[in-house]
């Protein structure tokens, strides 16, 4: 479908060694606009650090990331993020104490910083209450935006965790786990959710519901033991003989 | 607009009271609320990093004391400084040992940097205590004070207690209100999103260092201001107002009054200086009074234990337990 057009992220043979283990072993992969890309594996594949080495999180043994024809690989994480590289984290990480708004506009604020100007209340800041508001209205929680985001319940939070990386109007999103922890109504709600952000995005969702997984995926890479073994249509995929076995062979154990 | 009167009222009146202070009495009140007032822009200077950033120091004295040292150095020998040179000078050796020390200490986290923070005011400590430039222990005085000098007149006496006094509430007026502004500016945002979640910050697109340097810098600046106060003040200073008792008591004052809110560190600053001062009253405690620190001591575990949100807090905490007697209540 969109092979004709680059992809917005080429990860080119990135390896992350600790100590004598190595985590995530050369790993190829390109994220297309419009696509979802799901990385599957077991627990310990590599697949978390994958997105943190992508992300900037932690830095790379080797290999190179490209993000919109650029190399990021030397960029920090913040410098990535600039370029349009959004993730979300399997811990959710949002501001408790702020309201929900205020989570998306502070987040969208990385876009138009200002730092000097210290007599401008945050507030009247319309570069980033207009992007909150999109992000908001995007994410389906424009009608809570006013609760507090500690007091959400547990998909609201991972639906605001979302909301905050589009706020940042990133073109690339590295979704870890998502659906970590939900119901099936929350699952079902941010399937749609993630289907409705493809378009304008590169999505990476990093997922262990399998059923999920194939469901909204357009491609989908398995991991074990850091490396890939596996990569193509999910049909493809789960014909593989090698991902049966890895999968199947767990389950023996 | 109710809700901003509401919450502009209690400050409002506070300083309305503290306007009128001086018709009411002279002497060793004025000059303890002066003190007291120099303390409170100090503990606002620590609660930026303390209570905004979420960045504990325990080395913020060194940036109270170098401000005095310098006001004290720097003044001519045998003449007064002019207050518009050696205020900003004064502040600028402070904000530059901040300055240094931050783009250090802010490698670290947590535990560490409060032990890097320690540090670095415990080198500045023994600077002016084991150096001729400081006149060791002893310390040194300052012959002359500053003059406030505007087109060949002189607008104020800082010798004067009472004009001292004006002085030092314009500048906890102004500390307070440019921070209040400050906190809710993109600038403070970031710094509160720092210190709920600097992983997230990053994520976002912020680089968070430069923030934590930029706070860490203006809060050693305005605890400068508070150093040359002090030093104006008292027209003496010594090693002691650098020394770790110094930062830990500024910290006590956050805790006392509650962190995360303005108030709150000036109302730690009261509380904590009218504790000392009620403790070491004699004729309450008689002999016993020259063990004052250890009554503090005990009071402010007493405040800790059953004030988790310091006095600030206090009226927060009684509503919620109110809310849970009227739940109980309605359960029975």
């Amino acid at each position: 479908m969109s092979d004709a057009a680059a992809p917005l992220l080429r990860a080119r043979s990135v390896t992350r060694r600790f100590g004598g283990l190595t985590a995530v072993s050369d790993v190829s992969l390109d994220l297309a606009e419009g696509e979802i890309h799901a990385v599957i594996g077991t627990n310990g594949a590599g697949k978390s650090t994958l997105i943190n080495v992508l992300s900037g999180e932690i830095g790379i043994t080797s290999g190179t990331v490209e993000l919109l024809g650029n190399d990021i690989t030397k960029r920090s994480q913040p410098a990535r993020a600039h370029a349009g590289l959004g993730r979300s984290y399997q811990r959710t990480t949002i501001f408790p104490r702020f309201t929900v708004f205020e989570n998306c506009r502070l987040t969208a604020q990385a876009t138009r910083q200002r730092p000097w100007n210290w007599w401008t209340a945050a507030s009247s800041c319309k570069t980033s209450t207009a992007l909150a508001r999109e992000a908001l209205d995007r994410t389906g929680l424009a009608a809570i935006a006013d609760r507090t985001a500690g007091l959400l319940s547990h998909g609201e939070k991972r639906q605001l965790e979302i909301a905050m990386c589009v706020a940042t109007r990133p073109r690339v999103l590295l979704l870890d786990e998502p659906l970590a922890g939900m119901g099936a109504e929350e699952t079902e709600r941010m399937l749609g959710l993630l289907s409705g952000l493809k378009a304008g995005h590169a999505i990476l969702l990093v997922e262990h519901d399998m059923d999920a997984v194939f469901r909204v995926s357009d491609r989908i890479t398995v991991m074990v033991n850091g490396a890939v073994i596996a990569s193509g249509v999910p049909a493809a995929v789960r014909a593989d003989s090698e991902v049966q076995l890895a999968y199947l062979g767990e389950v023996n154990a | 607009m109710i809700a901003a009167a509401r919450r502009l009222s209690l400050p409002l009146i506070v300083v309305g009271l503290l306007l009128l202070f001086p018709l009411a009495t002279t002497g060793f009140y004025l000059e303890f609320t002066s003190k007291v007032m120099i303390l409170a822009i100090f503990a606002l200077s620590l609660e930026l990093l303390v209570g905004a950033t979420g960045l504990v120091s325990l080395g913020h004295a060194a940036f109270f004391g170098i401000a005095a040292y310098a006001t004290v150095l720097l003044s001519p020998k045998y003449g007064a400084a002019g207050v518009f040179w050696i205020l900003p000078a004064a502040v600028a050796c402070s904000a530059l040992y901040a300055f240094c020390v931050g783009v250090l200490a802010l490698r670290t986290k947590g535990v560490y940097f409060i032990m890097v923070t320690l540090a670095f005011a415990q080198m500045a400590y023994y600077v002016f205590h084991d150096t001729p430039l400081g006149g060791g222990t002893d310390g040194i005085y300052l012959n002359l004070k500053p003059e406030v000098m505007l087109f060949g007149a002189r607008i104020v006496d800082l010798g004067k207690p009472v004009a001292f006094y004006y002085v030092v509430l314009a500048c906890l007026v102004l500390v307070f209100l440019f921070l209040a502004v400050l906190l809710d500016s993109r600038f403070g945002r970031v710094l509160a999103g720092i210190k709920s979640n600097e992983q997230r910050m990053r994520a976002a697109g912020f680089a968070t260092f430069p923030y934590k340097w930029a706070a860490f810098t203006l809060a050693g600046a305005l605890a400068g201001l508070a150093g040359f106060l002090v030093a104006v003040k008292d027209g003496f200073v010594n090693p002691e107002m650098l020394s770790w008792h110094e930062s830990g008591a500024v910290l006590l004052m956050l805790i006392l009054g509650g962190m995360g809110r303005l108030s709150g560190a000036v109302l730690g600053a009261f509380a904590f200086a009218l504790l000392q001062l009620f403790f070491q009253w004699d004729v309450a405690f008689g002999s016993f009074a020259k063990h004052w620190p250890l009554m503090l001591g005990g009071t402010i575990i007493l405040c800790v234990a059953f004030m988790p949100n310091g006095l600030i807090g206090l009226p927060g905490q009684w509503r919620a337990w109110r809310a849970r007697k009227a739940a109980e209540a309605a359960r029975v």
